[in-house]
C-alpha cells in the first residue's frame, strides 16, 4: 500500500471517516460515513465536494496560443484553434486505428492551453504530448496543484461565498480567481451531469480551502462511489470502461465532440491519428453504438454482462460496459455497446445475469437530465 | 447466536435455523439495493449459493450454512432492500431452514469468536 500516492486532502478524508481504496495508483476516498446512496442524492439536491487531485493537469505553451492550438490539433479531432479565450472543451486523444486513448478537458487560458486528463492515463498522455509536441511546444506537468470538484445545484451559492464572482460564469467558462493569495483556475464544469465547478488550486492552500467549503451547510464530501453512479446516470463515459483504445468516437456517441471544421469538408479536416477510421463511422456507419440500458426489475446489471437479441440462443449482440443502481432513477441503469442493427430506442433485448436472460430496454442517454448553467 | 466466516448469523429454534447477515457485513456491503431469495420448499446443500445480494457497490451472495429445507423467506427485504442496512441482525433476516442434522453448528463461531474474527 505504501507505493500509493496521496493527495493534499488525504488527511482530511481520513479525519472525515472516509473509506480509502487504491484507485489509479492513488489512495482515494470511495465513500464517507454518509454512504454512496446518500452522497449521490446530496449531490443532486445540494452540493458535493470531490477530491479529483489524482487527475493529470498539464500546461502547453508555445510562441502563441495559435501555435499551441495548431500543434494540439495533431493529437485530437477537436477544434482547438477556434476555442475562445476563457472557454473549455471536451476532447479525445485518438490512436492510429481511430480508438480513444483518453478523454480530457482543454481550456484556452490566453497564452497557453490547460489540459486535464484521467489519472490512469496521465503518464502515457504526457509521454504522448512530449513525443508529439516538443521542442516547439513546452509540456509542463503540474504536480504541485490539486483539483477539487464542487457539483450540484447549490454549488454556485456555496462557492460564491468563498470566491466572489464565480456565479457569473457559464457552463464551460474558465477564469482565474484568488484565494488567500493563491491563484485558483476555475472552470464551470464537472462530470456528474450537475451544474458545478472544477477548481485547480495550489497544494499548500488546498486543505484549508476544502475545509472552508465544507463548513458551508449545503456542502458534503463525496467519494468515488457516488461519483461513478452520478456520471453513469449522466450518461458520461468512464475511460477504461465505456471507452478505450479499441473504441472509436462515433461508436461511443461522442461525435458531437468533433467539430465541423475537423470533419470531411471542414477547413482543417482530419490531421489527427486515425482520422480515416474515425470518419469511416460517420453517417451511421459505426458497426456498434453505445446505448443506455434499463434492466427490468431491480437487479443491477454491471460491467461485463453479455447482451442478446432473444431470450434464448444466438450469439451476443453486445455487452454492458458500466452498470449499477441509479439512486436518482431509483432502479438499475447501465450503458453498453450494441451492434448497429439492434440499437433502436425502446428495443427490448436481454442481459445474461447469473445464467438467466433478463429483459433490458434500450433507452436514450442521459438517465437524469443535465442541469448545466448554459 | 452463531456466526459463519461468510458473515452470516444463525439463530437456532428447535429444528429451525434463521439466517441473516451481520451488521459488519451490511456495513461492508454498503447500501443494499437488490435481494433475491430462494424458493420456499427448496432443498439446499451446505455452501450452496442461495441468496443474491447487490449493493450500490457490488454483487455478493449468501451460502446455505447447513443442509436443509427452506421453510420461510423474508419478502420484506425484497420489497425494501434498505432494511438490510437498517436492521441486519433483527427485522432483516433472510430465510429460515428446517434442518435435520444440526452437527455443523458446532463448527461455527460464537459471538466472542466472531468479534475477534472481524477484528
Amino acid at each position: 500500500m505504501s507505493d500509493l500516492k496521496i493527495t493534499p486532502l488525504t488527511e482530511l478524508h481520513r479525519a472525515l471517516g472516509a473509506k480509502m481504496v487504491p484507485f489509479a495508483g492513488y489512495l482515494m476516498p470511495v465513500q464517507y460515513p454518509m454512504g454512496i446512496m446518500k452522497e449521490h442524492l446530496h449531490t443532486r439536491q445540494k452540493a458535493g465536494l470531490f477530491d479529483v487531485s489524482h487527475m493529470g493537469q498539464v500546461i502547453l505553451r508555445g510562441d502563441s496560443f495559435e501555435a499551441v492550438a495548431k500543434a494540439f490539433e495533431r493529437l485530437v479531432p477537436m477544434d482547438v484553434l477556434g476555442l475562445p479565450q476563457g472557454r473549455q472543451r471536451y476532447g479525445l486523444f485518438t490512436n492510429d486505428a481511430g480508438g480513444i486513448e483518453d478523454d480530457l478537458m482543454f481550456a484556452n487560458r490566453g497564452d497557453h492551453l490547460f489540459v486535464v486528463v484521467n489519472a490512469a492515463c496521465k503518464d502515457a498522455d504526457i509521454a504522448r504530448l512530449r513525443a508529439a509536441l516538443e521542442p516547439d511546444i513546452a509540456v509542463e506537468h503540474l504536480d504541485d496543484r490539486a483539483l477539487i470538484a464542487l457539483q450540484g445545484p447549490l454549488a454556485e451559492t456555496a462557492l460564491e461565498t468563498l470566491v466572489p464572482g464565480v456565479a457569473a460564469m457559464r457552463f464551460m467558462d474558465v477564469a482565474t480567481f484568488s484565494y488567500r493569495g493563491a491563484d485558483l483556475w476555475i472552470s464551470r464544469s464537472g462530470y456528474t451531469g450537475e451544474d458545478g465547478y472544477e477548481i485547480s488550486i495550489p497544494e499548500a492552500v488546498t486543505a484549508s480551502f476544502a475545509s472552508e467549503l465544507m463548513d458551508h451547510p449545503d456542502v458534503e464530501p463525496i467519494g468515488l462511489g457516488a461519483r461513478d453512479s452520478l456520471r453513469l446516470e449522466g450518461g458520461l463515459c468512464l475511460y477504461g470502461h465505456d471507452i478505450d483504445a479499441g473504441t472509436r468516437p462515433l461508436e461511443a456517441g461522442l461525435g458531437w465532440a468533433i467539430q465541423k471544421v475537423r470533419r470531411p469538408g471542414g477547413a482543417r479536416e482530419g490531421g489527427f491519428p486515425g482520422a480515416g477510421a474515425v470518419f469511416g463511422d460517420l453517417n451511421g456507419a459505426a458497426p456498434r453504438k453505445r446505448v443506455g440500458l434499463r434492466p427490468d426489475g431491480r437487479a443491477p446489471m454491471r460491467e461485463g454482462v453479455d447482451l442478446f437479441a432473444s431470450p434464448e440462443g444466438g450469439e451476443p449482440i453486445g455487452r454492458i460496459t458500466s452498470g449499477g443502481f441509479g439512486p436518482s432513477v431509483g432502479g438499475p441503469v447501465a450503458m453498453g455497446y450494441v451492434s448497429r442493427e439492434h440499437v433502436g430506442v425502446d428495443t427490448r433485448i436481454f442481459g445474461e445475469l447469473r445464467g438467466k436472460r433478463m429483459p433490458v430496454t434500450i433507452t436514450s442517454l442521459p438517465f437524469v437530465a443535465a442541469n448545466f448553467k448554459r | 447466536m452463531k456466526y459463519t466466516e461468510e458473515h452470516e448469523w444463525l439463530l437456532v429454534d428447535g429444528d429451525i435455523v434463521t439466517v441473516g447477515i451481520t451488521a459488519h457485513a451490511a456495513e461492508q456491503l454498503g447500501d443494499v439495493v437488490f435481494v433475491e431469495l430462494p424458493e420456499i420448499g427448496g432443498e439446499v446443500t451446505k455452501d450452496e449459493e442461495i441468496v443474491v445480494i447487490e449493493s450500490v457497490k457490488a454483487a455478493s451472495d449468501i451460502l446455505a450454512p447447513l443442509d436443509g429445507e427452506v421453510v420461510e423467506v423474508n419478502d420484506a427485504i425484497v420489497d425494501e432492500p434498505s432494511k438490510v442496512n437498517d436492521d441486519p441482525e433483527g427485522e432483516a433476516w433472510f430465510f429460515k431452514l428446517k434442518v435435520a442434522d444440526m452437527s455443523p453448528m458446532d463448527d461455527y463461531m460464537d459471538e466472542a469468536a466472531y468479534k475477534s474474527f472481524i477484528g
